[in-house]
């Protein structure tokens, strides 16, 4: 279907075309041609948020929530450089984002011009790849590009720059061809490696399958076939941060989240382990610790759709280049043909093993009847809430962790978390674009306060919405993780990491035409969150916890995975000289 | 290449792939990169290098496909192994890149490099100039009274060789291209 139109109106076309029905933006002069196309049609929800960072996090929570693409339309200059965040934190955790930016018109480009930015400039780092679209019939086949390169292969954001003059412009709008793009990853593994990976299962006496973001970007399918290939071996299986609900955690080979505040089991299993099967995943330094005590003992597969992930940080025995889906399919195609085999006699009494270290129950925390912990709250919050249909988001630090270890996630897309970048300020803009993509779900963005600061301009997106995101806040007037560092490796001289100046969280609530409620008393905590969840309409929960709360167990920087710290152990000068010159 | 067109390195099956992934010595290689010839590609392979502290020895660049928009980028790059082939992995997932080539591990290739080197000098020195330029197959493409501008292309080698002999001749300023490369044979 060819079509005269101007590039204003090819946008909207474009993103009919592609199946988009919510975008998040902000208006601005130069983008006001597509605005003006977005005012005079029905098919595309625009959310306008408060400022650029939001939505992108809102459009990263939409992805994340529904597998497809999020869509953000910003303007210019300033618009465009409040995205930046945005897009790193979505590069970092392979989200798929297509970010639409309006430029001066073409000849003020370079010029200076008013909210001018070289923004493909500023972006070509921190996107999977950006366009500046100088003619308007190039604008259709760019935007398509876009989406293709977005989606495909390992996810990422893309951004679109257009000069005003484009958009007003007309030229013959095409519709999406059946992919035109050079651009086409590999998504089946190598057949010869996937069949030495079935050996190598078949003879493993300490196995264990170490899942990422991988698994979940690949589709729910992924997560099916993984379901099936676990309980088919009975191997334990541990996840990364990014990775959690592709395996459910009620399943019984579930070991928990592994790394720098990982479960003792899952890490200790990774460390004595002699097939270690990395599923989607990319050996980050929050996973393997010291690189020279890794898993020294294991024979190492791993599955990746970025050959660039593969021998990054650690060598790799068996290479798979793939999508998780398509391999995993071949791999149990593989295994079942040979006979199913297992050496099940040796994995039972791994099994053991790992039984012997979950005795050490490293979740386990004082409780105290004064104060909430923590660690309660979000043990209540689990207890009180998995039975929904449910989505949580987290900001970043201590309550992301704990979030991490007290919260089970049994299904792939419940789980939004700035995991590579580490944004504070991500998860309350994310549950805005999670509660749009699914809006009778219950939506609860697990905070700390000073994360939660970072963009609280969002409530006002959330109110104009009627979003009933519950914003549940474990305020402990820190930088927790910050203080904790700095206890642990800076002789406790708690430097700018306590939170002066807080808010009434319920007035401030009010303020905004939201519900606030402040708990205090571990006794009134369940009547607490039961408020927040049956109030149509979006609260803002100030839970006061337990101000000098650590977060374990940890393994400190610089250390190895059998040298982790637990709850109550011993925690002065285990980090040496150099392990705190990492982060 | 060998008789049974297994490219080195292709797998790790091949007989040829000997290099150990994770040694600490530093090579030497010639990457031959296909681009789309579009706005901001070099900008986008240089900025890979430099922001992941990649080293550059060497690259050029032109479009070598009018009709098919293909440029193609040599690049000369020192590394261990695994940092070579995280460069390889790197540009191969830059979207605008349609091919890498590691004419290095693929087999036998020729480099040569063009360089243009002004010699400034009279009498005995000038006449010695023109006689090692001869040696050198060097073409002579601008010539005043007291200086010559020579024309030289080789592989990098001879060409710095040339430069050390011109240096005590009055060498004043010297332009190289950087390297191109192909592979040999078909």
């Amino acid at each position: 279907m060819k079509r005269e139109m101007t590039g204003a109106k090819m946008v909207v076309q474009a993103l009919k075309d592609q199946g988009v029905d919510t975008v998040f933006g902000y208006p601005g002069g130069a983008v006001l041609p597509i605005y003006d196309e977005v005012f005079q049609q029905n098919d595309i929800r625009h959310i306008l948020v408060r400022h650029e960072q939001g939505a992108v996090h809102a459009a990263e929570g939409y992805a994340r929530a529904t597998g497809k693409p999020g869509v953000v339309l910003v303007t210019s200059g300033p618009g465009a450089t409040n995205a930046v965040t945005g897009l790193t934190d979505a590069l970092m955790d392979s989200i798929p984002i297509v970010v639409l930016t309006g430029q001066v018109p073409t000849f003020m480009i370079g010029s200076d011009a008013f909210q001018e930015a070289d923004t493909v400039g500023i972006t070509r780092p921190c996107t999977k790849h950006n366009w500046l679209v100088k003619e308007t019939e190039k604008l259709p086949a760019v935007l398509h590009e876009a989406f293709h390169v977005a989606t495909h292969g390992r996810p990422g954001p893309v951004l679109v720059d257009i000069p005003k003059d484009v958009q007003f412009a007309t030229a013959t709008y095409t519709s999406p061809k059946p992919s035109v793009s050079h651009y086409q990853p590999q998504v089946k593994g190598d057949i010869e490696e996937i069949t030495e990976l079935a050996a190598a299962i078949e003879k493993a006496r300490k196995p264990v399958f170490y899942t990422g973001g991988g698994v979940i970007n690949s589709g729910p399918a992924a997560s099916q076939l993984l379901r099936e290939l676990v309980d088919a071996t009975g191997f334990p299986v541990t996840s990364t941060l990014m990775g959690l609900g592709a395996y459910p955690a009620s399943g019984k080979n579930w070991l928990g989240m592994l790394g720098m505040h990982g479960l003792y089991e899952a890490n200790l299993a990774m460390h004595d382990c002699d097939l270690l099967i990395n599923i989607g995943a990319r050996f980050d330094d929050r996973i393997t610790g010291r690189l020279d005590a890794f898993s020294p003992r294991s024979k190492k597969a791993h599955i990746d759709i970025d050959p660039s992930s593969i021998n990054k940080v650690i060598k790799t025995d068996i290479p798979i280049v793939g999508d998780v889906g398509h391999v995993l399919e071949d791999l149990l195609k593989v295994w079942k043909s040979r006979g199913r085999k297992t050496n099940a006699e040796a994995v039972a009494k791994w099994h053991r093993q790992i039984d012997e270290w979950r005795k050490v129950k490293c979740l386990s925390y004082k409780p105290s009847e004064n104060t909430i912990k923590p660690q309660h709250a979000l043990e209540r919050l689990e207890a009180l809430t998995k039975n929904h249909d449910r989505y949580i988001c987290t900001e970043v630090g201590q309550h992301q962790m704990w979030a991490a270890q007290y919260l089970h996630f049994e299904d792939p897309n419940r789980w939004m978390t700035s995991g590579g970048l580490g944004t504070m300020g991500y998860g309350f803009p994310a549950s805005i674009g999670v509660q749009m993509a699914h809006p009778d779900a219950l939506v609860i963005n697990v905070a700390g306060e000073a994360s939660w600061l970072m963009n609280m301009q969002e409530m006002g997106t959330a109110i104009q919405y009627r979003l009933p995101v519950k914003q549940f806040i474990l305020n402990n007037e820190r930088l927790g993780m910050v203080r904790q560092w700095q206890e642990l490796l800076h002789g406790e001289r708690y430097s700018h990491s306590w939170s002066e100046a807080l808010p009434d969280f319920v007035k401030l609530a009010e303020a905004f035409g939201a519900k606030g409620i402040l708990c205090k008393d571990p006794a009134d905590l369940d009547d607490a969150i039961m408020e927040m969840i049956n109030y149509d309409g979006p609260v803002i929960f100030d839970c006061l916890v337990e101000k000098h709360e650590n977060c374990f167990p940890m393994i400190p920087s610089g250390k190895a995975h059998n040298e982790m710290l637990l709850g109550e152990a011993e925690t002065k000068g285990v980090i040496d000289a150099k392990g705190s010159v990492l982060v | 290449m060998s008789a049974l067109q297994i490219k080195k390195g292709a797998s790790k099956h091949s007989a040829y792939n000997l290099r150990p992934t994770f040694s600490d010595v530093q090579e030497r290689h010639t990457l031959a990169v296909l681009v789309e010839n579009e706005p901001g590609v070099l900008a986008r392979v240089i900025g890979l290098f430099s922001g992941r502290g990649y080293n550059i020895e060497s690259l050029t660049v032109a479009e070598v496909d009018h009709t098919g928009h293909l440029s193609r980028i040599t690049i000369v790059t020192t590394g261990t192994p695994q940092v070579i082939e995280q460069i390889k992995a790197q540009l191969g997932r830059i979207v605008p890149v349609h091919e890498v080539h590691d004419l290095t591990t693929e087999g036998a290739s020729v480099e040569r490099e063009l360089a243009m080197l002004k010699v400034a000098g009279t009498g005995d020195k000038r006449v010695e100039a023109l006689r090692l330029a001869d040696i050198f197959r060097a073409n002579v493409v601008d010539s005043t009274l007291n200086s010559f501008v020579f024309e030289i292309t080789g592989a990098p080698d001879k060409i710095d060789a040339f430069a050390d002999l011109m240096r005590p001749l009055g060498l004043t300023e010297i332009a190289r291209t950087g390297v191109a490369a192909l592979l040999r044979g078909d």
